[in-house]
């Protein structure tokens, strides 16, 4: 989204997604998103559109529970289902919430320096909750123990005290399109770099830099 | 020796292995701040020689000071961060209010972030959707429907979906909605009996 999140705005892309997508294909974008932040070590791109969508559909789905006859067999049914996707829904946003909690210097450092029109990672809810635990811990470093400190010992720097993602972790994917000429790193000195393809339903596990731009495309998918 | 207070302040978080929260050692802190203020005021007045008389000898000794210094700052910054930690996942087992015993190790800041922090999140998951969505409920991937718990407490009346009202009793057995148990089960007052 380049647009400036404006009210109309959002509705009619929001509408727009409503009209080509079924619900089974949104569950399946939600369950794409979800296991890709699982195990990607850094924060993804924010998928804001799709919980709005799964959100509007589970309250749809309880509504049309409210309907049905008590003891009908159908009904426990959708409650499981029910149940599944907001497990899905809620795991994936407090996957997404910890790491904004063990990178916060990262990420807003990264949110701050992100050229207009780039697209945030982090939605507006996510950003307002990224600057007050940022504030909130810095306020709380200082008031305990930092202002009783020597003056020039007075501030920590959060980038450099707080670790930053490993990229170099490995991850499991699958391929969704296939790909070619990818290059692959030497990760000690004798080895040299090379190059391989990967082709479309292949599983490989690599280091995350490497397929970063890949899971953010939407190539790979992490598993 | 110097920055001793500050390994001993660490250690003692480590010892308490499984996210435990012992008791905030303000006294070792204060000592910790202490030795910090000696070594910089021995470090102040070693280097207004050092300017003044040109006393090259003094730059070591004032970089070791410094050195400790800045290692001190750093392992106080380290116990009151990890500190945070386990009070943040504190928040995510208990729910909002901590029992008494948890709140009773806990300094007066921390408890004021521990409220900041519960606001922080609460008013993040009520922007979700429309009505928000409470993503401290459904820890673990849904099984089953309904689930067996046993009533550890008097609990009193309580209401599921349906309308249906029943009577927590202790001791009593019922076979309820997963959904509406998991909140009663972390507070202790029904335990999932497994089969």
């Amino acid at each position: 989204m380049s647009d400036p999140p404006s009210d109309d705005g959002s509705d009619a892309i929001h509408d727009d997604g409503q009209d080509v997508m079924t619900p089974a294909e949104l569950i399946a974008k939600l369950e794409e998103a979800w296991l890709n932040e699982k195990f990607s070590p850094e924060l993804l791109e924010n998928r804001s559109e799709v919980v709005e969508c799964v959100m509007e559909q589970l309250t749809h789905m309880e509504a049309n529970l409210q309907r049905v006859k008590k003891g009908d067999a159908k009904a426990s049914m959708h409650r499981m289902e029910i149940d599944r996707i907001r497990f899905v829904l809620s795991s994936y946003l407090r996957s997404r919430l910890q790491k904004i909690e063990r990178f916060f210097p990262h990420i807003l450092e990264r949110e701050k320096s992100r050229g207009e029109g780039d697209p945030s990672l982090l939605s507006p809810e996510e950003f307002a909750f990224a600057k007050e635990y940022h504030a909130n811990t810095e306020t709380y470093l200082k008031a305990v123990a930092l202002k009783r400190m020597p003056p020039n010992l007075q501030t920590v720097d959060m980038l450099k005290a707080v670790p930053e993602p490993c990229l170099d972790s490995f991850v499991f994917l699958r391929v969704k399109e296939r790909q070619e000429n990818i290059l692959i790193e030497p990760e000690t000195d004798d080895q040299r770099e090379y190059v391989v393809d990967m082709e479309e339903g292949s599983q490989h596990l690599m280091r995350y830099r490497t397929i970063a731009p890949l899971v953010s495309s939407g190539a790979v998918q992490l598993i | 020796m110097f920055c001793e207070k500050a390994i001993e302040l660490i250690r003692e978080l480590q010892r308490m292995s499984d996210g435990q929260l012992p008791a905030f050692n303000e006294d070792g802190l204060r000592q910790i701040l202490q030795e910090m203020e000696s070594l910089y005021e021995q470090n102040q007045s070693d280097v207004n020689e050092a300017k003044s008389d040109g006393r090259a000898e003094l730059i070591p000794s004032i970089k070791l000071r410094h050195c400790c210094l800045l290692r001190n700052q750093r392992c106080v910054a380290a116990y009151l961060y990890d500190r945070l930690l386990r009070i943040r996942a504190l928040r995510w087992e208990y729910g909002s209010v901590l029992p008494a015993n948890v709140r009773f190790h806990m300094c007066a800041e921390e408890l004021q972030w521990f409220s900041q922090y519960k606001k922080s999140l609460a008013s993040f998951m009520r922007s979700l959707g429309a009505d928000g969505l409470d993503i401290t409920q459904d820890m673990k991937p849904p099984k089953s429907l309904y689930i067996e718990v046993r009533c550890l407490k008097d609990h009193g009346e309580f209401e599921i979906d349906d309308g249906t009202v029943i009577l927590l009793k202790k001791n009593s057995q019922h076979f309820l909605p997963r959904w509406k148990c998991e909140q009663l089960i972390r507070q202790g007052v029904l335990e999932h009996v497994m089969s």
